[in-house]
């Protein structure tokens, strides 16, 4: 098992940077998960790290050695694809054995291995079967066991659940999660999906434009995002944002000015800064209380535009004359009809505050 | 909690210190090791030949004469033979009417047969766009003549228009379209007709197939909209059927354009010996093997070479044909 | 005209042109075969409809000369150009499908150049070269020649079947360690063989087919391929063209590749289109 090191790591295609910079430390028998929205670097940031593309900058290290010019072969890495990728040709052994046979291993223990990653996947039954007699899940068990049988130091997963129903997902989910634990590897993840980045995580890397935004355990980038890009995408509903005026601090915590002069207390420190505009109120649909506030929260009010009824819960969207509607999540029997105004409490403890370079203020975590 | 880097982009790394992986070095050393013998042999039946016989274009080469082969430089192009007396002529390929003939022959061929090929394919590819029961009969059927070699076509028309036996000429009496038999191949005003049927027959599958290929790529939603829209069938094919297929029938002509332009099975032996169809390439080489005039018959051959390579230019230059294949 | 009237003589018109197209593309060669089936006089009697059903030409190309021979050449000369052909065209393929490296641009174009070369400019090098290795009269001559057309061709095609596919089984392949010719001979030579198969038929089809070098780098019987045999066969006299046996010797070379184009009539179509319509 190996720990991952990014030092400075840079891509470029050409003139366009694809990759500034990121620095990783990736312990070892971690599971890290790359997320953020498409185009952010994240399948290329695995890519380097699988060797399938050439380091533009930077240092790579795995298991404290430097892989930059390393190839994917000799890295001790395993990898699992998108679209399975699996040898169309070739039986479910003969593609869990490839690996093997190339680097000429001897057959028993091929074949132990092979049979191991077998049980472990539940595929002893179709070992001589072709990939097009499998279904979605059992290639996509079949590429895992293919990354099993090569007994890697690291797996690397190119999103690979995308390309299974949402039921199928949730177990393929677990089931990773479970491999993790019985095989004590390190293992990267890319995805787009933060439901699967928050489920399986250790920690979370959140990349956007190339550049890394956040790196922390999932209750870490909920509770304390550094940024408001991680405040949003982080979380669903997304958190809302409000623009509003640092109007001063009280008692060493900062108070705010939003929409429609409302007056929103905060347990932000304000960091060094002092009262005035340009700074951004971010509240979570979840932490919201609809209907109204209790003692020593702010309030706030807005005409109902519409509301998703869920069952458990109910979004509730309301107008208050800003440009987006508030997101507010109620229990599953609250009701309004549209064009009546709901008033709804802001606790002191859910609000994040931001600045004008998107930067979070410190604050406790919100329990 | 570890901090986030978003820092700015540093300063730029010079672009000649980028590392390859192994893996990319692997890859492009593999390229090359893959490539070469592809590129050895092509050097050694094209590239090598064709310098060879550019070179022996200006030579007095013969093949009866061992050791010839000394540079007389444009001579076997245009030379101005002396005759001592004052008096003289030019000599040479340029100078040669045969020649021109010759080239006047191939562009005739040429224009007329790739004409009538291109309208008669576009009309099968039409016939074969059209749903109906036994298509799939009717496109191996077109591949016959496709299949067939161009010397068994020629033997096989050669013998439909023998003057005495033939069918042809047969069919056209009963039919009341001639009244007495005609010498197709032999007959100076017939010989390129013949030659021209021939070919039209042979090739013109290959047109339509391409033309109907070019025409399956187009999105059915356009008929769909038109029809709705009540358009009349013979504007939709004119307004939006030809200018979509335009680049695919573009790419059929060049090809057989550039077939058509180096012809010489079919000439040599449906009409050989007949001046009104010897064509750039029949010339050339009876002046390499037929007449003992090698370097001649190349200097013919480096011309012949020239001028396709002019016209494939110009045609791809005016017609902006995309040949390069990305995207 | 009602519209029903009118639809009808739509569909009467197009089943004319069916039928027409149908007739000419397949006359010619029912004519042959009609033709070589009479003997004696009889095939100076021009007839619409099979009369005679004798096997005195086929047994007259087949049992004396050297057509057998001939077709033997052509069946050696054939494959060994599609096998040479596809092994150096697969390996080329895939570097220039798959590895970007300098110049691949120029050598993409350079290779569809050659493909357009009329075969007359390097006859006479070829010649020079052929006599100059003393593989005058040898099979050996054609099949080093036939490459010059084959050869760009089918690494045309094969590369761009190469392209389409899926780079992520490619990237498998290096993870589990594969050098690049065990990708190509393990996990894409398998999934090749439609493109293969194509590119091979047309190859073996064009090379089949040749004249021109045949004509050329052979004059000796014994070594002619079947085109040649079929263009230089005589009669007893200059003027008597036999006839028979031509149409009997054209039917022999003809059969099995009318057989073979309509069994792959869908991979030939798409290999000629992939050829041009996407080159």
């Amino acid at each position: 098992m190996a720990n991952i090191k990014l030092d400075q790591v840079r891509k470029s295609f050409g003139k366009v940077d694809v990759i500034n910079g990121v620095d990783l430390d990736i312990k070892s028998r971690e599971f890290v998960v790359f997320v953020g929205p498409s185009g952010c670097g994240k399948s290329t940031l695995l890519r380097l790290v699988a060797g399938l593309e050439d380091i533009t900058s930077g240092t790579l290290a795995i298991d404290n050695q430097v892989v930059n010019e390393l190839s994917p072969s000799d890295r001790g890495i395993a990898m699992v694809f998108q679209s399975y990728a699996l040898y169309p040709h070739m039986t479910v052994y003969e593609n869990m054995s490839f690996g093997l046979k190339l680097a000429k291993a001897d057959a028993r223990s091929i074949d132990e291995r092979v049979m191991d990653a077998a049980r472990i996947l539940q595929l002893d039954k179709l070992l001589d079967r072709l990939p097009k007699q499998l279904s979605g899940g059992q290639r996509q068990r079949v590429a895992i066991g293919r990354a099993i049988t090569r007994k890697p130091k690291v797996f690397l997963f190119d999103e690979p659940l995308s390309n299974l129903d949402a039921a199928l997902r949730v177990q393929m989910r677990i089931e990773i999660a479970k491999l993790h634990h019985s095989l004590d590897a390190t293992m990267i993840y890319v995805t787009h999906d933060q439901v699967e980045a928050m489920t399986l995580a250790d920690r979370i890397a959140v990349l956007r434009d190339g550049y890394l935004m956040q790196f922390g355990s999932p209750l870490d980038l909920y509770h304390h995002p550094d940024n408001k890009f991680v405040g949003g995408f982080i979380g669903s509903p997304k958190m809302n944002f409000l623009p509003c005026d640092l109007a001063g601090a009280e008692n060493g915590v900062a108070v705010v000015k939003t929409v429609g002069g409302t007056s929103v207390p905060t347990t932000s420190a304000t960091n060094g800064h002092s009262a005035g505009s340009g700074y951004t109120l971010g509240i979570r649909p979840e932490d919201l209380l609809a209907g109204g506030a209790r003692e020593g929260d702010a309030e706030i009010e807005g005409e109902v535009i519409t509301i998703e009824q869920l069952g458990a819960e109910t979004y509730v969207y309301l107008d208050l004359g800003h440009e987006e509607p508030l997101v507010v999540k109620a229990g599953g029997h609250f009701s309004a009809d549209p064009g009546h105004r709901v008033r709804v409490g802001i606790p002191a403890g859910a609000c994040y505050v931001f600045d004008s370079q998107e930067r979070a203020f410190d604050r406790p975590a919100y329990e | 909690m570890v901090t986030a880097t978003s820092s700015l982009p540093q300063a730029e790394i010079p672009a000649g210190r980028k590392k390859k992986t192994q893996l990319t070095r692997e890859k492009i050393r593999a390229a090359w090791i893959f490539l070469t013998p592809m590129i050895l042999v092509l050097l050694a039946v094209a590239a090598w030949p064709l310098i060879r016989t550019i070179w022996l274009g200006f030579t007095d080469a013969r093949l009866s004469v061992p050791g010839s082969g000394q540079w007389i430089g444009f001579e076997n192009y245009l030379f101005w033979l002396d005759y001592g007396d004052g008096e003289g002529e030019w000599i040479g390929l340029l100078a040669d009417p045969t020649w021109w003939r010759a080239v006047w022959n191939t562009v005739y061929f040429t224009v007329i047969a790739v004409s009538i090929e291109t309208l008669l394919g576009l009309l099968v590819a039409l016939v074969l766009n059209a749903q109906f029961a036994g298509r799939g009969f009717v496109r191996a059927a077109i591949l016959v003549p496709w299949a067939i070699p161009t010397i068994v076509s020629a033997k096989m028309w050669d013998w439909m228009l023998n003057d005495q036996f033939g069918i042809l000429n047969d069919m056209f009496m009963t039919l009341g379209l001639i009244s007495a038999p005609i010498a197709w191949t032999s007959s100076p005003d017939t010989a390129m007709a013949a030659v021209i049927m021939v070919d039209v027959w042979k090739t013109t599958p290959f047109m339509a197939l391409l033309i109907l290929a070019g025409m399956q790529m187009l999105p059915g939603d356009v008929y769909e909209a038109a029809k709705v829209d009540g358009i009349h069938p013979v504007k939709v094919f004119f307004k939006v059927t030809l200018p979509l297929i335009k680049p695919a029938i573009m790419v059929a002509v060049i090809f057989r354009m550039l077939d058509s332009l180096r012809i010489f099975d079919l000439i040599y032996v449906l009409t050989p010996n007949n001046a009104q169809t010897v064509t750039m390439s029949v010339y050339a080489r009876q002046h390499l093997f037929d007449f003992d005039n090698f370097a001649y018959g190349s200097a013919a051959s480096t011309l012949l070479f020239l001028i396709i390579a002019g016209i494939t230019i110009v045609y791809i230059y005016a017609g902006r044909v995309n040949l390069s294949g990305d995207k | 005209m009602s519209g029903r009237q009118k639809k009808l003589l739509q569909q009467l018109g197009l089943w004319v042109l069916i039928v027409i197209i149908s007739v000419y593309a397949l006359f010619p060669f029912y004519y042959a075969i009609i033709t070589s089936f009479k003997s004696g006089s009889a095939i100076f009697q021009v007839t619409y409809w099979p009369t005679d059903f004798s096997l005195a030409n086929y047994w007259g190309v087949l049992a004396q000369g050297r057509f057998p021979r001939n077709i033997f050449n052509s069946i050696v000369v054939s494959f060994a150009v599609v096998v040479l052909s596809l092994l150096l065209a697969v390996t080329a393929a895939y570097a220039l499908a798959r590895v970007r490296f300098q110049g691949r641009g120029i050598l993409l174009f350079t290779i569809l150049s050659v493909s357009m070369f009329p075969q007359i400019a390097v006859l006479a090098g070829l010649f020079e070269m052929v006599r100059g290795l003393g593989l005058y009269n040898n099979l050996l001559s054609l099949i080093l020649a036939y490459m010059i057309f084959t050869l760009p061709f089918t690494v045309w095609v094969l590369t761009t079947f190469m392209r389409d596919l899926p780079i992520e089984l490619e990237e498998a392949a290096i993870v589990d360690g594969a050098k690049p010719h065990q990708i190509i001979f393990q996990v894409f030579m398998p999934l090749m063989w439609p493109a293969l198969v194509t590119t091979g038929l047309l190859a073996f089809i064009a090379a089949w087919n040749e004249f021109l070098f045949a004509l050329t780098f052979v004059s000796n019987d014994a070594q002619r391929t079947v085109p040649v045999a079929i263009a230089l066969l005589s009669g007893a006299t200059e003027q008597e063209i036999p006839w028979g046996p031509i149409m009997a010797a054209s039917v022999i070379v003809t059969v099995p590749l009318v057989i073979l184009v309509l069994i792959f009539q869908r991979r030939i179509v798409a290999g000629l289109t992939a050829g041009a319509v996407k080159g």
